[in-house]
């Protein structure tokens, strides 16, 4: 028995939170297979051995550059045969859900996404997951012998337990019904922090007054090594791009920190937040509902406190 | 052509979260229920591809119990055609989702759409799993929908950007925003609902392999420290030697 870990890339290194399912596979205790499909630099792929896999396989096959839902779940249900795996472990994303769901049908697994925790394994199998936007979990027992398990981020930390491996090629045979969509083109922005990755998030509400004020929270973001976010009136009026709206309807961010200036904190907006460790709220009305699932609170004029904490944290480096 | 819409009946997105019976019930009093928000953009769009082709019909299915009807009638108000209620307690993606495709086989729709989740289990599965168990494409989350004859273009959000592609139907569609814009039930639309079709059908035995044992509530957060707007010093210092964040 093995554990088959699906590790997603982006611009050729393994994203964080697939890192973050190699350790979650590495504590469950058997020994790990991870498969990396499509580009994806040599380094980084021999460099899974340090977070606990002890086999890489790499289906470099170009079709498999973009993230084509099907054709990566016939991948990953061969892999399973082919490891005598069990349990496949992924990362909850665009592309790791619907490949999870399409995967535990194909293998008659029982599934879960959105899990936060290691199993508790004490009597069955059991998961906790993040129900109702983070407002509460669910344990569910996961009964049958395979299983699929697409985690949260933060379900596990990425630590270095083991030193390099040598990385095998793995070959594949797609047919054209893998391939029912086609992928015409897309848009990534490339060189940036990704929001739904980030340790920090700096994030801007309807109190940032327009596009053009967003420079002093990109500074105090580019300081920070952090993503931008913001709040759904802020994307809807078009000021910032739809991927970066965080909330009930948007992204789930789960960072370290999470930094809202100018955002009230409506309801459905803390539900895309509250899983952060820790939030600083900047927002000039004393009153603001935001305070209440802060940590750390400033009540001031983002455009005077903005640039003297990007100064403060420049200065503190 | 035919479109099914699958929708959820979830609490309002303000609801306080409450469970009953030593954490194993959801706690309904005081919740108003509402047509799941990412359902409803699918249910949007799927009148206006409707408005837009004349004989196209939107028939609404809904797993759940006797009290999602009034949330039913809804979507039949804001447009559908008629419903189908799959009468159980919507207990797992995979029960939820082979109702959905048995309903489905019966009739041979061109398009399912769906919410990317739902808002109470936030699963993102159902409309991969149906595809899967109907044979057909799935898509998630689809941003822009069009119809071109036999052949569909859709626009799907991927983390930090989009993908474009092309899908013949039939195929399954998780849906988001801005796909459409939420449509409001007019007077008309409210009155014309309380006679639209709506059946109701036993569900089929599944074993889903997946039990659920108990909820459990996030602990509640501490107090927040303010600091002085004139002192961003200290928020740094704290962040470096409290918190331990930066
Ligand atoms: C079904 C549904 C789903 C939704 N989903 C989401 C979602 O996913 N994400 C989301 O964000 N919202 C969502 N919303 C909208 C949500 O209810 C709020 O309307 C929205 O979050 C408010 O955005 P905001 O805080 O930027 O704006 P506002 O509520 O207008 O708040 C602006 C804040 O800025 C402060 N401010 C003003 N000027 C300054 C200044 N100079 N310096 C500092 N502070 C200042 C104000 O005091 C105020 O607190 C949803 C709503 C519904 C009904
Ligand atoms: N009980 C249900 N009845 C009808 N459709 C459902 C039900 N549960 C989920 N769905 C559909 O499946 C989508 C994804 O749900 P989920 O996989 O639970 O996140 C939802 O947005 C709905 O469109």
């Amino acid at each position: 028995m093995s554990i088959l870990v699906f590790v997603e890339s982006a611009e050729g290194q393994i994203k964080k939170t697939s890192l973050e399912a190699v350790a979650y596979a590495h504590a469950l205790g058997s020994p790990v297979t991870a498969i990396a499909l499509g580009a994806v630099d040599q380094g980084a792929l021999e460099a899974l051995g340090k977070y606990g896999a002890q086999k890489v396989l790499h289906a470099s096959d170009a079709r498999l550059n973009e993230g084509v839902i099907q054709a990566y779940t016939s991948v990953l249900v061969k892999a399973m045969q082919d490891e005598n795996a069990d349990i496949l472990v992924l990362a909850n994303s665009s592309l790791g859900t619907p490949v999870a769901a399409r995967v535990a049908i194909k293998t008659g697994a029982s599934l879960a996404t959105n899990v936060t925790d290691l199993p508790e394994t004490s009597s069955g199998f059991v998961v906790k997951r993040s129900i109702y936007t983070g407002k509460a979990f669910a344990k569910v027992e996961l009964k049958n012998q395979k299983k699929v398990i697409a985690l949260k981020k933060n379900a596990a930390e990425a630590k270095e337990v083991g030193s390099n491996v040598t990385v095998t090629p793995y070959a594949v045979t797609l047919s054209d019904a893998d391939f029912a969509v086609k992928i015409l083109s897309s848009e990534k922005a490339t060189g940036e922090v990704l929001l739904p990755e980030a340790n920090i998030v700096v994030s801007g509400g309807r109190g940032m007054k327009g596009a053009e004020h967003w420079g002093i929270l990109e500074e105090l973001a580019k300081t920070l090594h952090a993503a931008t976010g913001c709040s759904k009136p802020v994307s809807d009026m078009g000021w910032r791009p739809h991927h970066e709206h965080v909330g009930q309807t948007g992204v789930k961010v789960a960072p370290q920190l999470y930094i809202a200036v100018g955002i009230s904190g409506a309801i459905q907006h803390l539900a895309g937040v509250n899983s952060s460790k820790y939030i600083v709220v900047i927002n000039k009305d004393a009153d603001a509902p935001f305070f209440k699932a802060a940590d750390y609170g400033i009540v001031g004029d983002a455009f005077d406190v903005v640039p003297k904490l990007t100064e403060a944290l420049k200065a503190a480096k | 052509m035919k479109i099914l819409v699958c929708i959820t009946h979830v609490p309002d997105t303000t609801s306080k979260i409450n469970f009953t019976d030593n954490n194993t019930k959801f706690d309904p009093t005081g919740v108003q229920f509402i047509i799941g928000p990412y359902d409803d953009y699918a249910l949007a769009r799927a009148i206006e591809i409707k408005e837009a082709n004349a004989g196209t019909t939107v028939t609404v299915l809904n797993v759940g119990t006797a009290d999602t009807e009034p949330t039913i009638r809804k979507a039949l108000a804001i447009g559908a055609d008629d419903a189908v209620r799959v009468n159980a307690e919507p207990t797992d993606s995979l029960f939820v989702a082979t109702q959905i495709a048995e309903h489905a086989k019966s009739v041979g729709y061109d398009l399912i759409l769906m919410g990317r989740e739902s808002i109470d289990y936030n699963s993102g599965v159902v409309h991969g799993i149906v595809g899967e168990l109907l044979g057909m494409p799935s898509v998630s989350p689809v941003m822009k929908l069009d119809i071109e004859g036999t052949k569909a273009k859709l626009a799907r959000e991927i983390e930090g950007g989009k993908e474009y592609v092309e899908v013949s139907l039939p195929f399954v569609a998780g849906c988001q925003e801005p796909i459409a814009e939420w449509k409001i039930p007019n007077m008309r639309g409210i009155m014309s609902a309380r006679t639209k079709p709506l059946k109701v059908v036993e569900p089929k035995a599944v074993d889903s392999g997946v039990k659920l044992q108990q909820f459990e509530l996030p602990p509640p957060k501490g107090a927040v420290k303010m600091i002085a707007a004139d002192n961003v010093a200290e928020l740094v210092s704290l962040l470096k030697n409290e918190a331990k964040v930066i």
